[in-house]
Formats: structure tokens, sequence, C-alpha cells
């Protein structure tokens, strides 16, 4: 099991906000530790893995449950 | 961010001053700034309308000849005096009630993440729209030429 150190909440939240939102997080994020991402945005499932490729963060974990979509994002050492 | 490796940079024409064509670019440009691109948009002809301190408020959509409308209006009855208002409302509604952002709070946040606006001059001369009709987050009022400079090297452009 994965371990969160912080966890964004983009619930309700459509395109493009998650994606936006998950940066700013990573921003404040230190090097080395992971963002939990709750996404209810179908898109997401796509575009949140599609973000962490692009800015080189490593996707540790997705899964979905009751209409949420959830990530574990770690942010390179 | 290291610079050691260079941005991706995304540039896109936007031509049309309606609603429903505001938002693609504005969507497109804020999520690339978002992945850590360089993002780049260029307002030209009636696009200039959403970076318009006058109209960017109120762009609409058209009834008329517009067969995607959700609810399809013939265009007989699309003519008629306040279909264009009604349109508009129904696509704000529906916009808001999935919690989409406005055009207002899309410029802001494109400009927050540090997307590039551009204003064509030769339309703004055309259109007879001043520098101080545009908003503030204009960077730039550029020919074809200072666009295709700054876009020469990007990996993704499009047109809207």
């Amino acid at each position: 099991m994965v371990e969160a150190d912080e966890v964004l909440d983009c619930s309700g939240l459509v395109c493009p906000m998650p994606v936006l939102k998950s940066k700013q997080a990573m921003q404040k994020l230190a090097p080395g530790k992971v963002l939990k991402i709750i996404s209810t945005d179908k898109g997401s499932k796509n575009d949140i893995p599609a973000w962490a490729k692009q800015m080189g963060f490593e996707l540790l974990e997705m899964s979905e449950e009751d209409g949420k979509f959830i990530f574990y994002v770690k942010k390179p050492a | 961010m290291a610079e050691e490796k260079k941005k991706k940079k995304i540039c896109i024409i936007v031509t049309k001053g309606t609603l429903d064509a505001a938002y693609p670019p504005l969507i497109l440009a804020s999520t690339a700034a978002g992945m850590d691109w360089e993002a780049h948009l260029f307002f030209t002809f009636y696009g200039l309308d959403i970076i318009n301190k006058k109209k960017y408020k109120s762009l609409k959509v058209a009834p008329i000849a517009n067969p995607a409308m959700p609810m399809p209006v013939p265009n007989i009855i699309g003519m008629l005096p306040g279909m264009t208002a009604m349109a508009t409302m129904m696509m704000k509604n529906m916009m808001k009630k999935h919690n989409v952002p406005s055009i207002e709070e899309l410029i802001n946040i494109c400009k927050e993440m540090g997307v590039k606006f551009y204003a064509c001059q030769m339309t703004m001369d055309v259109m007879g729209c001043p520098e101080s009709d545009l908003l503030p987050v204009v960077d730039a009022c550029l020919g074809a030429a200072g666009f295709l400079d700054i876009a020469s090297d990007a990996d993704v452009t499009l047109f809207v």
C-alpha cells in the first residue's frame, strides 16, 4: 500500500482544473514525497497519467472506487 | 523545475469569438502550462473579442447554422430576436452546472500559469480596437511574422 504525504481532493472539478490543481500541489511538495489526487472527472483517468508523464513524475498507483479516481504521484527525489 | 531541458511549446491561433470557440484554446493553453509547457495564444480576427475588455464577458453562442445545439433549433427560429441570448444562456448554465470555469476565470488561470497572450495588430487596426480596449493580460500586439517567429520551434501548433 502506497502512503501519501499530501492529499489533493479535486472532487467536483472538471477539465482542466484537476491537472492545474495537481500541478500547484506538486510545486509545494518536497522532492521524493507522494501526492494522493482524488478526482471525480472521468477525463482524469487519462489526464492525470498523461500529466504525470509530461512532468516526469512517477505514477505509483491508480484506482477507481465509487466514481472516484485515485492517483498516487511521486515527485522525483 | 530545472532548465537543463528545453520546455515543450504549444502555439494556438484563435480566430473565433463565440463562447463555444473560446473554451478549447484557453483549456488547452492552461493545461499545457500545467504540464510545464510554454503556451502562446495569438488572437486574431473575431478571436480578438476574447481579450477585449468590452466584449469578453458577453461572448455568445450562435443558434443559427449550428446543428450541434443540445436542443437543435431550426434556422428560421434561430433568426428570431432573443434566440442568440437564449442559446448563450443555455450554454452558460450547462457549463456552470458541470462546474466548468467561466471564460473570465480561465483567462485569469491561464495568466497565473504563465500563458502568453498576443493580439493581432492588423485585426486591431481593421476593427478599430485600440490597445487600451484589450485586457491587461495581453503581452504584446504582434503581426504574422512576430507570431510565426514565436511558433517556429513549437512542438504543437493549433488553429482554432
